[in-house]
């Protein structure tokens, strides 16, 4: 298969994803608030000093992104899954690697960057300066696509399996750690004066790493999923 | 040429069906018989290379489908019990897009006449939500006339087809055989088919 | 396929391998109880008491060999993941599904008594250690095995989506390890290491390593009994197991 041909049919099923999202909008939102709300229960449970907030803003910021991609991890190949959609995917002339790339991609776009963009508005509310704020979108940018990438293992994994759902936050919450804890430390490092690069070029190695074995993983589990 | 030989499927304890061995030429047809829970599904999804046999082996022109992966699925045409239609999209939508994932992408154009041809003229653009089972069957069946593939395998393909669309089916069928493709089907119902029919009861 | 391979999948198959196990089971216990014996022996009379830490510091003998099998089983059991991926051979699912409860055991063995540890050292019992946090972690990790593979009723399902998950997991523990590392220094977390034990003694060092080769052999041994169970249950249909002398009585 040429590589136009691949790179067209990665384009399709990126395109293919997101026009599903916007026919049926309240998958994705729903996701976008609950970021929102935990985000926002924070100052709540704690106390409004905003000394504390601050220090403790990047961590917050970065476990409810874990937890809101988390939730919507297990739609990744549910309803294609369902309608026998999968089926003819793994059945494609085009490797399944692929059409499961473009899935992640998607899901990327829907989840990941979305998140990205609005942790500036929640920042404010922690009292956040400007160019921390920076760095936090920046790291958020880079490492949600790994959160993306290792999450579709686990949402392959527990394709069509009892309790999936749960099970998939128990499989995948402990490979997430090192991205939160650079993630959350790029902004902290940044705050402290010492400079987030050496964290951001962590993530991205993190990132470089994900996408070389992601998909390929995704792809073994889903073909066991099918069986 | 495809070749089942000694397939063996095990289903929890339970061995479904064991020593399964055909050939099929092309131009021929397969009809796949047997009651509920014989097997049938199971086997089919086998010939795609989707199930593992417990035993046995299939082969595509005398090489093991599982090494030619990619090379086998370009050949291969599967039409399960799930049609693959998504109610969120339209019918015209959905036949470009299953076409595009199976790495056979077709222009407007084509999408549309495949889908006159099956009988949905006039429901090109309505979202598969409002289309009845039949419908959204047909609408799974354009795959047939849009992905030119050699090797066919239908799952209960007339599920939920009124009489017409059963004729038509068949007429699209045996035009394929005609020309040389292969077919293997299952069905409760016989199909009025003028092509070369082999049989193989599962029991 | 050559003679050669088909002999050696024979060998690998779960009725060849059952009665071996059989046989092996009871030696590795006799070890475990020797190895054990004498480890436990130097650990309480031979050792001498710790110059700061006192007679708590006893707790090593069973926390440090616990920490290296926790990981230790897991590199195994990915071994046999990736060996039952790649050729497809009954027992190495089998095999790894036998050795996560026991890595599971020793990651948790390991952290509670990283907490008994902890409270007489430094007055509470948990503390943000590297060692001790990553080891949280594994034990994540081994959950999550566990409750993979007992979510999918389909034995042979449940063997490779295992299989790939461990897989996934061993490329992760090295780095999840080295973040973990990372994170604790930049916070200064703990200002007592659980690993750097002033200068140990040479006799509390063979205590140790006796220690680790009874909790070796006891996880061998307690790995193929359970082996041994699972090839039971799935094969309990098939005609060797039906003739064994012991099923019948």
């Amino acid at each position: 298969m040429a590589e136009t041909s691949i790179l067209s049919t990665l384009g399709a099923v990126i395109r293919r994803d997101l026009l599903l999202a916007l026919r049926r909008k309240s998958d994705v939102l729903t996701t976008l608030f609950f970021f929102v709300i935990v985000v926002s229960l924070f100052p709540l449970g704690i106390g409004p000093e905003m000394a504390m907030l601050r220090q403790i803003a990047p961590g917050v910021l970065w476990v409810a992104a874990l937890l809101a991609t988390m939730l919507s991890l297990p739609r990744l190949f549910a309803a294609d899954h369902a309608d026998g959609t999968l089926e003819q995917m793994a059945l494609s002339a085009v490797p399944l690697g692929v059409l499961v790339t473009g899935k992640i991609v998607a899901h990327w776009l829907l989840s990941g960057l979305p998140l990205a963009l609005l942790a500036p508005v929640l920042g404010l509310q922690f009292d956040l300066p400007a160019d921390a704020l920076g760095v936090m979108v920046l790291a958020l940018l880079i490492g949600t696509p790994v959160l993306s990438l290792i999450g579709a293992v686990g949402a392959g994994l527990t394709l069509g399996v009892r309790g999936g759902g749960v099970l998939v936050s128990l499989l995948v919450l402990p490979l997430y750690v090192p991205v939160l804890i650079f993630g959350a430390g790029a902004v902290e490092s940044h705050i402290g004066g010492l400079g987030a690069t050496a964290h951001l070029s962590l993530l991205a190695a993190f990132l470089a790493l994900a996408a070389f074995f992601g998909p390929w993983a995704t792809t073994v589990a889903l073909r066991i999923a099918l069986e | 040429m495809l070749e089942a030989s000694n397939l063996e499927c095990v289903r929890g304890e339970k061995s479904l069906f064991r020593g399964v061995s055909f050939r099929l030429e092309a131009g021929t047809c397969l009809m796949v018989q047997g009651a509920n829970g014989s097997g049938k599904t199971s086997l089919l999804r086998m010939l795609c290379g989707l199930s593992q046999p417990a035993a046995g082996e299939v082969r595509w022109n005398g090489a093991p489908i599982g090494k030619l992966a990619e090379d086998y699925r370009g050949e291969l045409l599967y039409c399960g019990h799930a049609g693959a239609v998504k109610d969120e999209l339209t019918a015209l939508e959905n036949a470009r897009i299953s076409a595009t994932l199976a790495g056979a992408p077709v222009d407007e154009e084509s999408a549309r006449t495949a889908l006159r041809q099956l009988g949905l003229k006039g429901r090109e653009d309505l979202p598969a939500r409002v289309l009845s089972a039949g419908q959204k069957r047909r609408v799974a069946l354009t795959r047939l006339l849009l992905e030119k593939r050699k090797l066919w395998v239908l799952d209960e393909p007339l599920t939920a087809l009124d009489r017409a669309a059963v004729t038509n089916l068949c007429g699209v069928i045996d035009a394929h055989l005609a020309g040389g493709g292969m077919v293997i089907l299952t069905s409760h119902q016989e199909l009025p088919l003028t092509g070369r029919v082999e049989h193989l009861r599962l029991d | 396929m050559s003679n050669r391979l088909v002999n050696w999948f024979k060998f690998a198959s779960p009725q060849t391998f059952y009665p071996l196990a059989g046989k092996l089971i009871p030696w590795f216990w006799a070890l475990t109880a020797a190895f054990g014996l004498a480890g436990l022996y130097i650990g309480f009379f031979v050792a001498p008491t710790d110059a700061q830490q006192g007679e708590g510091y006893r707790i090593i003998f069973i926390h440090v060999p616990a920490s290296w099998m926790s990981m230790f089983i897991y590199l195994v059991m990915a071994f046999w993941a990736a060996l039952g991926l790649g050729f497809n051979t009954r027992l190495s699912g089998m095999m790894a599904s036998a050795l996560a409860p026991t890595g599971a055991l020793m990651a948790f063995l390991s952290l509670w008594t990283g907490a008994l540890w902890g409270k007489p050292m430094w007055g509470t019992w948990w503390v943000w250690d590297a060692r001790l946090t990553s080891e949280l972690i594994l034990f994540f990790l081994y959950l999550g095995f566990i409750a993979l593979q007992s979510a999918i009723d389909d034995p042979r399902r449940a063997d490779k989506a295992g299989a790939v998950l461990a897989l996934v997991g061993v490329v992760n523990i090295p780095i999840i390890y080295f973040s973990v590392k990372w994170w604790n220094t930049l916070h200064q977390g703990a200002s007592v290491s659980l690993t750097k034990s002033p200068s140990m003694a040479q006799t509390m060092l063979w205590g140790m390593l006796l220690m680790a080769l009874a909790f070796w052999m006891y996880s061998i041994a307690v790995s193929l009994t359970r082996v041994r169970a699972i090839i039971l249950e799935r094969e309990r249909h098939a005609g060797w197991v039906e003739e064994l002398g012991e099923i019948r009585s």
